[in-house]
């Protein structure tokens, strides 16, 4: 067991943090104030490699590995949780179901503008009906000839309306459950799909959260990812390997807040002190440093499990519900250490805080990765 | 065009502290980095290999740990990069250290060499300019900008004191590069994992160069600059800060003055 970073993820981790904090930081507080998305960063990501980084160099990609992609959301996000989320949703829910259930001429066709960045992606899933209760799918996907031809509507869709390439599942036949659900490759501007409503949330306002619109969409037949009745199980491990990305999303975020309180209250005096020198202080950074650092332990295990090709389906559940629960905990414990001015917008703690919070909600819910967590543990 | 980056790694901080006992700086626990000017150097040199092809060569003496900077360069877009390392070479003065570097040189084939000004931890400015002498070679330092770059000639914006020259100069060369001169680029993501598996940081010891270096030129003792002493800067107390309005200002400074008996 090794528990060092190697030289090669050491000099990522460097060059992360200092892209992080000069393209990255300086937008995060206008990004969430104009619920703006970073149109501005995509392509910085894209030509420093970020948008294909755990995938093999011969579609584009960056031969990277899953601990590194990990790193970079985790060190994106302590600066900007949008930011953060635009990736993790384009390479984990978009990119990797691609490559990891695609035929070889969906890799070929889709993968190397999107790993090179030219193109961003975004996943289909959740409907107003069908949100932890998954396999209740109403878009319909009938097959007719050569073509699907596509019917329904999806919500809470981050990237959409930015996106160029959809993962979209849908219900291929009703009469089988899950096992009549499927999933499509489909473009934007096909005829047929439309960008619906933005959402207005509570965090990662910058993100693009839309519903998507399904009215007689054609999609070529050869669009199918994997065999008619697998899109439910496509979906499941797609987000088995999102959740990975959410986790180390939440434990930037909580990062974040601890390096912004411990700036803050070495700075800050009262009662004649700097508010560092109280107990009080030092035993809550303590806490939450610790939280932080078991939370980065279980992302890390998990990323590479998935890397090394092991069962990890309960790891990602695992680090994603402690890390989406410490980042509230954690965020929630920094603004109060910067008392009135956390709770200010002159500081970035309150964002973080309103931040975190998506994390227990999205791909799975906490009450989702127990479920799972669970399973594992064969008790249900 | 083949390009040589002279770069060195220090420490990162401009508030280097020396032991008080042996006057040596104290590196334990300070981050190291790539020395500012010549990482500006090393933007130079991928521009102009963007812009006109060629080949960009990394060149480093320091310590193994220096194996990092140089990771680093590659991650940046260098080919390929060398090392000049040896317990040999320890204790080397700025003659010492551009001597060898030289002797390194003159193993290497190229039209442009390039070096930071000067490094954040000595601030000498005498490498680079002391390596051109030693190859003989026409050098400009300080140089700010660079204004045209063909396979033949470079034309270069050089700081002077109170103005600057355009300086066009023929290959082979040296250039002495100032941070200010360009942003570096990030390493990238596919740069960091090249930079480890695909490409090799060269080692080369004093047994490599010894057929271009004089012996007496080598480390400590070829080194001729003697320190008598180093000794960390007192700190003076803790300023004072006021925001007055013009008129204010002059009466407290006057009064200031007073107090210390300098008026």
């Amino acid at each position: 067991m090794d528990f060092k970073l190697s030289r090669e993820h050491l000099l990522l981790q460097e060059m992360y943090r200092e892209f992080a904090e000069k393209e990255v930081k300086p937008l995060a507080e206008e990004l969430d104030e104009e619920e703006r998305f970073p149109v501005e960063t995509v392509p910085k990501l894209a030509r420093y490699g970020f948008l294909g980084l755990p995938f093999p160099k011969e579609y584009g990609g960056q031969g990277g590995d899953y601990l590194s992609y990990a790193m970079a959301i985790e060190e994106i996000s302590k600066v900007c949780a949008t930011t953060g989320v635009v990736l993790s949703a384009h390479v984990s829910l978009c990119c990797a179901p691609i490559y990891e259930f695609g035929t070889e001429e969906q890799k070929k066709k889709y993968l190397p503008s999107l790993l090179k960045g030219e193109k961003l992606g975004a996943f289909g899933l959740t409907e107003p009906n069908a949100g932890t209760d998954a396999s209740m799918q109403q878009t319909k996907a009938v097959l007719d000839g050569d073509k699907y031809i596509l019917n329904g509507t999806k919500i809470f869709i981050t990237n959409s309306g930015y996106a160029d390439v959809y993962i979209i599942i849908a219900m291929t036949d009703k009469s089988k459950g899950t096992k009549g659900i499927s999933a499509f490759i489909v473009e934007k501007d096909t005829p047929g799909f439309t960008v619906g409503k933005k959402e207005k949330k509570m965090g990662i306002r910058g993100s693009s959260t839309c519903e998507l619109i399904f009215e007689n969409c054609v999609i070529p037949k050869e669009n199918l990812i994997g065999k008619e009745g697998q899109g439910f199980g496509i979906a499941m491990k797609t987000l088995d390997g999102g959740r990975i990305g959410i986790a180390a999303q939440a434990l930037g975020i909580a990062e974040g807040a601890i390096d912004e309180a411990v700036k803050y209250v070495k700075e800050r005096k009262q009662f004649g002190k700097r508010i560092s020198q109280f107990q009080n202080t030092q035993f809550q950074l303590a806490d939450m440093y610790t939280k932080a650092q078991a939370g980065q332990m279980l992302v890390y295990k998990a990323a590479c499990a998935k890397q090394d090709k092991e069962p990890y389906g309960h790891l990602a559940a695992m680090a994603k519900l402690y890390c989406a629960e410490m980042a509230s905990d954690v965020t929630r414990r920094a603004v109060q250490l910067l008392g009135g001015y956390g709770y200010t917008r002159e500081y970035p703690l309150e964002r973080m805080m309103r931040d975190a919070k998506i994390t227990e909600i999205y791909e799975g819910t906490s009450e989702v990765q127990r479920m799972v967590i669970s399973g594992f543990l064969k008790v249900n | 065009m083949k390009i040589v980056v002279c770069v060195k790694q220090v420490p990162d901080t401009t508030e280097v502290k020396l032991d008080p006992v042996t006057g040596t700086l104290i590196r334990d626990g300070v981050p190291s980095i790539i020395n500012p000017d010549d990482k500006a150097g090393i933007e130079a040199a991928l521009r102009i290999k963007d812009q006109v092809g060629g080949m960009v060569t990394i060149l480093s003496m320091g310590p193994p740990q220096a194996d990092v900077a140089l990771r680093e360069a590659l991650a940046m877009g260098a080919d390929e990069a060398i090392l000049l390392t040896d317990r040999a070479f320890a204790g080397a003065d700025t003659w010492a250290t551009s001597s060898t570097i030289a002797a390194a040189l003159k193993k290497l084939d190229f039209d442009l060499v390039i070096a930071g000004r000067q490094a954040i931890d000595g601030d000498t400015a005498q490498v680079g300019p002391q390596i051109a002498e030693h190859l003989g070679i026409p050098q400009v330092s300080y140089v700010e900008g660079i204004e045209e770059v063909t396979n033949k000639k470079i034309v270069l914006k050089r700081q002077f004191e109170d103005r600057y020259h355009i300086v066009e100069v023929k290959y082979p060369c040296l250039i002495t590069t100032l941070a200010e001169l360009n942003p570096p680029r990030y390493m990238s993501v596919g740069g960091i994992f090249d930079a480890y598996r695909e490409k090799t940081v060269q080692v080369w010891s004093l047994d490599t160069i010894k057929d271009t270096i004089d012996m007496a030129n080598v480390g400590l003792a070829g080194s001729p600059t003697k320190v008598k002493k180093s000794f960390t800067k007192q700190a003076k107390g803790a300023g004072s800060k006021y925001e007055v309005g013009a008129d204010e200002a002059v009466n407290i400074i006057m009064t200031k003055l007073a107090e210390k008996f300098i008026i």
